[in-house]
């Protein structure tokens, strides 16, 4: 149907009949705006319907496609709210009366600049403010130690994980099944388990083993690490075997045939045709342990605490915009993540023939 | 290889003659030298998982292990007054020990009350005893600052003029009890129940029974936002399923957004959209469904927990859904309807059977996750939406009743894992996908 009979429609009549009495009787453009969305979208997703459709067939989709309307704003309504706003001018976490009317003095980027100020020694200073900022702001603090502790075991479980995938997708592979949910079992165990083991073990059991580390592995970088790596090895395994299903044998034993040793088939077959897996696999880990707050809340000090593991207790001691403005940003870098890892999906199904597109 | 063709035998192919075996270049009967091959492959395939598997085992199960062992394991009782510990294993929990114990636990309390090291002082057997009698710590706080000025006999009727407590046969037992090394005791009272005065297992008393209440509000609030996501997945999937590539493709962002972003943003959001002055509220105003002043609590109660765990939890339900239903061809239901069935009728006889491993491993993943929550019912489950996992947590970090914690979350697992065995069983971990 043309866009111009679906307008001349009488639904769309009914439609635009709604809106106008809706906004009428609320008098809100964003309460109108939400409401043509909701019902608006379905009538342009109805699509072609056969001419012997009933009117209750109509209605029945059309009610369906508004549920799921709904829904998808649900899914993404709240992630999407929090933007607007983390430009509140007032220390709220709601719309105030002057962002609904649009009031340009209602919005300001004071908590994007608590972000670098909070906790700092002189935010005012001149002089030494980088070097003040980098070393004492709260936020940026939280900031190095996520990426740190994300980048380093990020680099554990993709290595050893990548291995272990490849060992798990051969034919051969005995107490496949075994040796898969042990793996994936980190995933699986309620986080608070394997926090309290790792408090118990790392910081008491772990004493006196490691030299250097005399009182344990609690409220150490090492810690934080290797829990994190823990955690990260689901996501490896999963998505490099998936890479690795369909994955054809005989290209090895060909390489093989061809005089080709272990590490050459490795780096100049396996790899290229696995590694959109593994880089989804690492984003996957990276995205863990950045997001991860159980461990951190058992196993770390002060020193040691991280972007999420500020926003916690930021959000149970004094609720301010601030963390709005850092989950603004935090969401901004996932929609890039996401953006790639389903890059990546596209060029490894590309690449292994499995679709088109 | 080329070590085996120079000193190839000369029984190769050339004399094979009768029933001898197929033999290998290098003279081992093919089959056996095919188990040989076998057993060098699949040993090359378990080395490739073996740095993990050890990584995981030092990193993972043993810290898991580690929480069995000290939900068994609790030696405050032989670290405070460890001659009494032994001295009392003797008695027969008749009438009271005799006056050779009482002595031996008189000096190792005075001992005790100098120790400053920590898990051995008097206030830690205090605190244990406290554990199992509760309101009991004072006894033995207040004893061990008498002790040391008990220098001679009767010892038994010293400690009488000190507290008349010490004539229940009661604070006996339980001292034999909680001096042993190894102990069910946690789990009794993570099971709400507790020993009696001769030692047979009874219920807690009303007030006390706390933790199968819990772990059974955990178990149905689960299973409640299982069932939540579940009506919520079935439709979107559907749609998306059944979509073109192209547009499901770009509404699968939506799905995946959610995913994507941290749980912590998440759950702030979902403060935003829900307090009082929050944003679901002001459309229920503007719409005129309530009033300004009657505005809903939506958060920190259970119904908030509810709310947000189910749009954090949606993605782990939608996903298995859609990659089950993706595979279903639409000419099942055009058929069918073709040969009469109603719409109703061909759904829920052609369509809904096909999509049922879907909804096992979407329902399973959903409950096996939402059982362990911890970090959402913290931030805004205010009183009432409290679960399991949080009285885990308190335990270990507040109340620092290490061992019953630790008994706690040795129940939740064994829990979740005859969950993650069934998934295994029904849906296999190797069918496990994101995106």
């Amino acid at each position: 149907m043309k866009l111009s009979q679906r307008i001349q429609s009488n639904g769309f009549y009914v439609f635009a009949a709604a809106v106008v009495l809706f906004a009428l009787y609320t008098r809100s453009w964003a309460g109108t705006l939400g409401f043509a969305i909701i019902f608006g979208i379905p009538l342009f997703a109805m699509g072609e319907l056969p001419p012997y459709a009933t009117r209750a067939q109509k209605i029945g989709k059309y009610a369906y496609l508004t549920i799921c309307t709904m829904i998808f704003i649900f899914l993404v309504l709240p992630i999407l709210v929090i933007i607007p706003l983390s430009f509140n001018a007032e220390p709220y976490f709601s719309f105030t009366d002057g962002m609904l009317a649009l009031d340009s003095a209602a919005y300001s980027l004071r908590w994007y600049a608590d972000i670098f100020r909070f906790g700092m020694t002189a935010p005012d200073a001149i002089e030494g403010w980088w070097a003040d900022m980098w070393a004492n702001a709260t936020w940026i603090r939280a900031a190095r130690n996520s990426f740190f502790i994300a980048i380093v075991s990020t680099a554990l479980a993709t290595g050893f994980g990548t291995l272990a995938a490849l060992g798990l997708s051969r034919p051969e592979m005995p107490f496949r099944t075994a040796i898969t949910s042990l793996l994936i079992s980190p995933m699986i165990v309620p986080l608070v388990i394997t926090a309290t083991g790792m408090f118990f073990f790392y910081g008491g059991t772990m004493q006196g083993i490691i030299p250097g580390y005399e009182n344990g592995l609690a409220n150490t970088y090492l810690g934080l690490v290797l829990a994190h790596a823990t955690l990260g090895v689901p996501f490896v395994i999963i998505t490099v075997t998936a890479t690795l299903t369909g994955f054809d044998q005989s290209l090895i034993r060909a390489s093989q045939g061809l005089g080709a040793n272990g590490w050459t088939t490795f780096t100049k077959v396996i790899m290229p045709l696995i590694i959109p897996g593994m880089i989804s696999g690492a984003l996957f880990a990276f995205i863990t342990s950045l997001d991860e707050v159980v461990a951190v809340i058992f196993l770390a000090d002060v020193d040691q605490r991280t972007i999420p593991r500020q926003m916690f207790s930021g959000l149970r001691e004094q609720i301010s915009p601030t963390i709005l403005a850092v989950a603004t940003i935090l969401v901004i870098m996932s929609i890039l993540l996401l953006t790639t890892v389903e890059l990546l999906r596209r060029r490894s199904e590309r690449l292994r023939g499995l679709s088109p597109g | 290889m080329s070590d085996a063709t120079l000193d190839m035998p000369v029984g190769g192919t050339a004399q094979r003659a009768g029933n001898e075996p197929l033999v290998a270049a290098d003279g081992t009967p093919l089959k056996q030298k095919l188990a040989q091959t076998t057993r060098r492959m699949k040993l090359r395939a378990l080395m490739l998982t073996m740095p993990l598997v050890l990584f995981v085992l030092i990193a993972f199960v043993a810290p898991i292990g580690d929480m069995l062992f000290r939900s068994l394991y609790n030696p405050t009782g032989s670290n405070v007054v460890p001659a009494f510990a032994e001295a009392i294993q003797q008695w027969d929990g008749q009438d009271l020990p005799s006056e050779e114990t009482v002595k031996i636990f008189v000096e190792d309390l005075a001992k005790a009350r100098r120790s400053r090291e920590i898990g051995r002082t008097v206030g830690n057997l205090a605190t244990r005893l406290n554990y199992e009698l509760p309101g009991y710590r004072s006894l033995v706080t207040k004893t061990a600052r008498r002790a040391a000025r008990i220098t001679e006999g009767p010892y038994k009727e010293a400690l009488f003029a000190i507290d008349k407590r010490w004539e229940e046969r009661i604070v006996w037992t339980t001292l034999q009890r909680i001096t042993k090394d190894y102990t069910l005791a946690f789990y009794l009272a993570a099971t709400d129940r507790k020993y009696d005065a001769d030692g047979s297992i009874v219920q807690a008393d009303e007030l006390y029974r706390i933790y199968v209440p819990i772990l059974w509000k955990t178990i149905w609030v689960s299973a409640l936002i299982t069932a939540l996501c579940f009506i919520i997945a079935y439709p979107v999937s559907y749609l998306l399923s059944t979509l073109p590539l192209r547009i499901s493709n770009l509404l699968m962002i939506l799905v995946l957004l959610p995913f994507w972003t941290s749980l912590l943003v998440r759950t702030s959001a979902w403060i935003a959209m829900l307090q009082t002055e929050g944003v679901v509220n002001n459309i229920f105003v503007y719409l005129g469904i309530i009033t300004d002043e009657s505005r809903i609590q939506m958060i920190y109660n259970l119904q908030g927990t509810i709310i947000a765990m189910v749009h954090i939890l949606l993605p782990f339900m939608i996903l298995p859904l859609y990659s089950v239903m993706k595979t279903i061809p639409p000419s099942y239901m055009r058929a069918a309807r073709s040969m009469g069935a109603s719409g109703t009728y061909a759904f829920m006889r052609v369509y809904f059977p096909q999509t049922v491993p879907g909804i096992a491993a979407g329902t399973l993943l959903v409950f096996i996750l939402a059982i362990g929550y911890y970090i959402t019912p913290a931030l805004v489950g205010g009183n009432d939406g409290l679960l399991i996992s949080n009285l885990i947590a308190d335990h270990i970090k507040k109340t620092l009743n290490w061992s019953l914690g630790a008994a706690l979350g040795t129940i939740l697992l064994v829990v979740v894992l005859v969950f993650y065995w069934l998934y295994n069983k029904l849906v296999g971990v190797d069918n496990l996908k994101f995106g």
